[in-house]
């Protein structure tokens, strides 16, 4: 991990490079260091921590942040396997517009990882080459990893509610 | 030389002597019962049913299922077919790999929502008579996973016998297997299938109503050398 000093000073040159709002927010918390990053920098801030030695994307996750705003977020877990460093980058974006460009473009291990962010959750990867569900069935309706999908999916058929359940019989 | 055939005895033998028991020697037994005497005879040694009944027994003494798992059920199902609970002791070990060679499907585990139109195609690909078990919570009643990711077997296809459980233990599958083969025995056909519409639903291939394909044409003799004579058309691989 980088310490919190290290986690500052990449802040700033990601700073320096990108712009001063690439970087919106740094978090070191029990040996864990974060960065929370705008969503319209992240290609170029993950390139930047590539060369910076974080030359694996070990994961991508999707959150939902609900009911707090912007709601969405997609995390990208990286690692330096040659100091066995990782390091955290977050970015949200609100439900209106769930947008992020794809990095898969440039990580391809991102490819299946941002299907599976866009079936859950709805956020669009501009510029990913194949977004599909690839989960749930092609004609599903909804994103259901989202906190405010009904948790309750069929109802249990049994003697005294089949009428309902498979029509009249 | 002429061979001299003797009619079997047993031939020459007439039903009313044969209950007697009139064997082939025709020492053994007592020759001439009459009576109450003829009646116990009769009783310990004749036993009458239908052939309905007689079919169902022997349907349900040999139930081939489909070797198919969906989760964590199927380890069980795996040690009932073990040497612990051995289900081969009622005829029901010979798990098949294709559902044309079985006629009972266990769901052993969770459906999911993707899988279920799959596992309706395998049932329907079954040759009659078929039954279906649903073993568990998760594909009876959809259990801990009750979200948006499963659908309860009940939904798509008619289930014989649910065996609750999460999972059921080995004695639990066979139990509902016997109370399934409990079931055949009595009462094959409960009539409520045609509510899943899964009546005549093999996959049959069509043959004998499309024309039959025309037979090769001779191979040029100049070109192919062949020990087949050219005015014979090469014959199928399964010769038909």
């Amino acid at each position: 991990m980088p310490d919190a000093t290290g986690l500052e000073l990449l802040a700033q040159e990601l700073r320096e490079a990108e712009g001063e709002d690439a970087v919106l927010e740094t978090t070191f918390f029990r040996g864990r260091g974060t960065l929370e990053i705008e969503p319209t920098h992240v290609r170029a801030v993950l390139e930047r921590l590539r060369a910076a030695g974080y030359a694996f994307l070990a994961s991508v996750h999707g959150v939902d942040y609900y009911p707090h705003e912007p709601r969405l977020g997609v995390h990208y877990e990286l690692l330096d396997m040659g100091r066995v460093d990782r390091i955290t980058v977050k970015l949200r974006v609100a439900t209106d517009a769930p947008e992020v460009e794809s990095v898969t473009a440039d990580w391809p291990t991102a490819d299946h990882q941002e299907r599976e962010i866009y079936d859950m959750f709805g956020v669009v990867f501009r510029g990913h080459p194949d977004l599909r569900r690839i989960l749930m069935p092609e004609d599903y309706e909804g994103h259901p990893q989202r906190r405010d999908f009904p948790v309750g999916g069929e109802p249990v058929v049994f003697t005294y509610n089949e009428r309902d359940a498979l029509g009249p019989m | 030389m002429e061979v001299k055939r003797e009619p079997l005895r047993v031939q020459s033998l007439n039903a009313h002597q044969l209950l007697r028991g009139a064997d082939l020697e025709g020492a053994n037994q007592p020759a001439h019962l009459e009576g109450t005497e003829l009646e116990q005879y009769v009783q310990e040694r004749v036993l009458t049913t239908t052939l309905d009944s007689t079919v169902a027994w022997a349907r349900s003494n040999s139930f081939f299922p489909l070797a198919f798992g969906l989760a964590c059920c199927a380890m069980e199902q795996f040690h009932t077919a073990g040497p612990r609970m051995d289900i081969a002791r009622f005829g029901f070990e010979a798990f098949r790999a294709s559902p044309r060679q079985s006629d009972l499907i266990i769901l052993a585990g969770r459906v999911s929502i993707k899988m279920a139109p799959i596992i309706r195609r395998l049932y329907d690909q079954m040759l009659e008579p078929k039954w279906a078990i649903s073993m568990g919570a998760c594909c009876s009643s959809m259990g801990v996973f009750n979200n948006y990711a499963l659908v309860p077997a009940d939904k798509f296809m008619p289930i014989d016998v649910h065996i609750p459980g999460c999972p059921p233990r080995p004695e639990s599958l066979m139990h509902g297997i016997l109370k399934l083969r409990k079931m055949v025995q009595d009462d094959p056909d409960l009539g409520w299938r045609e509510r899943y519409d899964a009546y005549g639903t093999e996959e049959v291939l069509d043959v004998g109503t499309s024309s039959p394909e025309p037979a090769p044409e001779p191979a040029d003799p100049g070109a192919v050398v062949s020990t087949v004579p050219d005015d014979q058309p090469m014959r199928d691989i399964d010769g038909a």
